[in-house]
């Protein structure tokens, strides 16, 4: 099957839809007298966007997009052209460069300047330099909201109270002076129950990952189930239908005993079950995905998936708590928490969706994801006796890509399950 | 005799031994005593002080260690200074230390605590958090309670309260540390040639793992002795060094700057030593003047957000102007975020006041000096050129 033949079914058509629809109202903004924010994705405020009629703009979306669209190699030349260094987060120059050469949205219209920058650093530090560095060029009004890190492992009530502040006494006013419209907290309280509605589907959605064989692929196939919840739909009825959409999807792909869908079509044999940690490299994502799946390696549970919001961990946004669950979500986001908590989710990730190790992929650009990696695997395999791999990739530089190395590391990781199984087998030694 | 030749050769000795002889000996000279370490850019020593221990700065481990663990710990990709101070934890070097302090410099440090947690689980490890806000009854209060916590925290490993006369006592120590680190900088910046940059650099690091009671009579010492003793003037260019205030750089590189026709009279090394800028006042809460001073009154860096787009990198033309210095000299580490996203701002604040700059990239370990030797003398030539046409 070609991916040509493939049905895309319902669900993807559906986000398809809502995206394209959404970038045509970023590029239409302007015209229509819409204001828009730009914000980031881990720690991200849509609902309370929202409630002031305002557009999210994201600057990693865009990124990705671009280097999904072999884009982004070109806007990173230009940024380092005009001076960014070629050590530094490559979504960064992806943005920069992307600014500096039009910045036109995927449908080919140039996105607006925003009304405002809401710089909420959920999980890395480079957050606050982009978009110190994006306001240069746009001299809008910049709102910072700090979330602490949670370096002793929990969130305390400090830190809490501090974002809390920051929302009642500096986000919230500015957020109101710049689209002119009165803080409403019962539309607040109504934006975060849809919310918590599509992240129960969500959840149920990244835990079939548990079954054998595993109806969907939590890595290459769950950076699109999160799509919808860590953009610009969270709190909003089309997210709600999505996952619905979704998870019935699912359903009958349980009963059909299906695994997960793939750029080829249905993923027939499922040899490895695998825990990914890191990122995702956009530039050859279907490259790497097919070394996946031709060797029939299922990631059953994944990191990546929760930058954007722990929730199957039990959180959920309230609107009982409107404001205080906004700050528990940034601070509950997978980055901003300690390297013992990372180590310890994927420790029950590896052990609760019963894998056959762990996988990280390490990415050249991203120090809040990527320092400490390589302890967090030896701790890992220590604790399980499950083995652990490493490659190396970027986000959306393709220069950091190397198809041949990524693959030998994989078929050599492959092997390496192979025999520990045969090692069980002969002595009854599970791993 | 205090010349200067036995002080910066004392201050040598310490900046040479890795395994901190001083510290350990401070340590071992009465029972009971605790060592507290902590990495760049901010702690309040203080608190550790007048909790009766020794703040002992980590500033990774140079060139001369090999790095054999660490380097299995990090990818290429991540800068040195975190695998170099895991070397010194992983070899024992560190054994003697019970707490160690991680500011909130950038990601890598930050994960670097929770390395730590894991590797030394008996290690008193806090992830130090500042507030990015500079309200008072916002990010203020906030730090107010982030410093309660580390309180309790240090009085707990101390076994003994923090009272406010002991902490006043540490602050009274600490500003005099300051003043005496800023007269040593004042002096550098009014007659360079009097203190090497080189000199002036392994006195202030001697501050990193002596008591600071040593430190300021080290400190007078060599403000007298640098006074006294005259040397040639040269001519040479007036830089500002920029981005070096994490992974240093080796003594060579600050040498062959110097040596290419450099005068360094503004840097931002150790910006502990010259975070707060001024006093910290001694009446009241002393725990809330810290508060108040680090808020209202501390240096800027790249780890630190700038509300106010207009004044973004402004403080590095302030310490040009500041300094009268003739050019810029941007120092990096290797896969350093912050330093390496803050320099084109910067350079742009400069280009507006025609200002001129170089950069370039270095690693604790840098060998290779010629190529920076003949870049900041291109650099001091080009600047002799402009100015006097
Ligand atoms: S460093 Fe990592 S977390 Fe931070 S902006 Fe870049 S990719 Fe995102
Ligand atoms: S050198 Fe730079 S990136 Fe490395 S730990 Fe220090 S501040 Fe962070």
């Amino acid at each position: 099957m070609t991916a040509a033949d493939i049905v895309k079914e319902p669900s993807m058509l559906k986000q398809k839809e809502m995206i394209a629809h959404n970038y045509d109202l970023l590029t239409s903004a302007e015209a229509r007298g819409q204001k828009v924010a730009s914000t980031f994705v881990p720690g991200n405020l849509n609902e309370l966007i929202r409630c002031f009629g305002l557009l999210n703009n994201l600057p990693e979306i865009n990124a990705i997009q671009n280097g999904m669209r072999q884009l982004s190699g070109d806007y990173i030349l230009e940024a380092e052209k005009r001076g960014h260094s070629e050590d530094v987060c490559t979504y960064v120059k992806a943005d920069l460069g992307m600014m500096a050469k039009g910045n036109l949205a995927p449908n080919g219209k140039p996105l607006p300047k925003p009304d405002v920058l809401l710089l909420s650093y959920t999980g890395c530090f480079t957050f606050m330099k982009w978009f110190e560095l994006v306001r240069e060029q746009y001299q809008c009004p910049t709102i910072m909201l700090q979330v602490p890190y949670q370096g002793d492992g929990q969130i305390t009530q400090n830190m809490r109270d501090y974002i809390v502040k920051q929302l009642k006494e500096e986000v919230i006013p500015t957020l109101e002076k710049v689209s002119g419209v009165k803080f409403d907290i019962d539309r607040l309280r109504e934006h975060l129950a849809a919310s918590a509605k599509a992240e129960d589907d969500l959840v149920w959605v990244l835990e079939t990952g548990k079954l054998k064989p595993s109806p969907i692929d939590a890595y290459f196939g769950g950076v699109y189930y999160i799509g919808p919840i860590f953009t610009a739909f969270r709190g909003t009825q089309d997210a709600i239908d999505y996952y619905r959409l979704l998870r019935q999807e699912i359903e009958a792909r349980i009963a059909a005993g299906l695994g997960p869908i793939t750029p080829e079509g249905t993923m027939a044999k499922q040899k490895y079950r695998l825990v990914v940690e890191g990122p995702p490299n956009w530039t050859s994502f279907r490259e790497l995905w097919k070394m996946f799946y031709d060797e029939g390696a299922v990631v059953v549970a994944s990191t990546y998936t929760k930058v954007g919001g722990t929730y199957d961990l039990g959180f959920r946004h309230d609107p009982n708590h409107p404001l205080e669950s906004l700050a528990d979500y940034c601070l509950g986001c997978y980055t901003n928490r300690n390297l013992p908590q990372r180590v310890d989710l994927l420790q029950k990730y590896l052990t609760e969706y019963e894998a056959d190790g762990l996988l990280i992929n390490s990415i050249k650009s991203c120090n809040s994801f990527s320092a400490g990696q390589l302890m967090m695997m030896r701790t890992l395999e220590r604790r399980t006796g499950k083995p652990g791999a490493f490659i190396e990739t970027d986000l959306v530089d393709p220069r950091y890509f190397s198809a041949a190395n990524v693959k030998n590391r994989l078929e050599s990781y492959f092997q390496m399950i192979d025999q520990k199984r045969k090692v069980a087998a002969t002595t009854g030694v599970h791993a | 005799m205090n010349t200067r030749q036995t002080l910066v050769e004392r201050c040598s000795a310490l900046f040479e031994d890795l395994s901190f002889g001083a510290s350990r000996a401070w340590k071992d000279a009465q029972p009971g005593r605790k060592v507290v370490a902590y990495m760049p850019v901010y702690v309040p020593r203080e608190l550790i002080h007048a909790a009766g221990m020794l703040p002992l700065g980590i500033l990774g481990a140079g060139e001369s260690l090999e790095v054999i663990h660490g380097d299995a710990y990090y990818q290429s990709y991540i800068c040195r200074i975190p695998r170099s101070t895991l070397e010194l934890g992983i070899t024992g070097r560190l054994d003697f230390v019970e707490g160690f302090l991680f500011p909130s410099i950038c990601d890598v440090i930050r994960n670097l605590s929770g390395i730590w947690k894991l590797q030394f689980p008996d290690v008193y490890v806090r992830y130090f958090d500042v507030p990015q806000n500079y309200v008072d009854g916002i990010g203020g209060s906030y730090y107010r309670r982030e410093l309660e916590e580390l309180k309790e925290g240090l009085e707990h490993l101390a076994g003994r309260l923090i009272t406010p006369e002991a902490l006043r006592a540490s602050i009274t120590l600490y500003n005099e540390n300051r003043r005496l680190i800023a007269g040593l900088y004042a002096l550098r910046t009014e007659r360079p040639w009097q203190v090497p940059s080189s000199e002036l650099y392994l006195v202030v690091r001697a501050g990193m793992v002596l008591p600071v009671e040593d430190h300021n009579q080290l400190l007078k010492d060599y403000h007298a002795a640098a006074v006294e003793e005259e040397l040639p003037i040269r001519d040479k260019s007036r830089i500002v060094l920029s981005g070096v205030f994490c992974e240093q750089p080796p003594l060579s590189l600050i040498k062959a700057i110097e040596m290419a026709g450099c005068y360094i009279v503004d840097d931002d090394f150790m910006l502990i030593t010259r975070w707060l800028l001024q006093d910290v006042p001694l009446d009241g809460d002393p725990l809330q003047n810290l508060v108040d001073a680090f808020l209202h009154h501390s240096a800027e860096t790249s780890a630190k957000y700038q509300p106010e787009a207009k004044l973004k990198g402004q403080y590095l033309v302030d310490a040009v102007k500041g300094t009268k210095a003739e050019g810029v000299i941007f120092a990096a580490p290797s896969f350093c975020d912050p330093a390496l996203l803050e320099r084109p701002m910067l350079q742009t604040k400069l280009d507006a006041t025609l200002v001129p700059h170089i950069g370039f990239k270095y690693a604790e370990n840098s060998g290779q000096m010629q190529p920076v030797r003949e870049q900041a003398g291109t650099f001091a030539d080009s600047i002799k050129l402009w100015s006097n046409p």
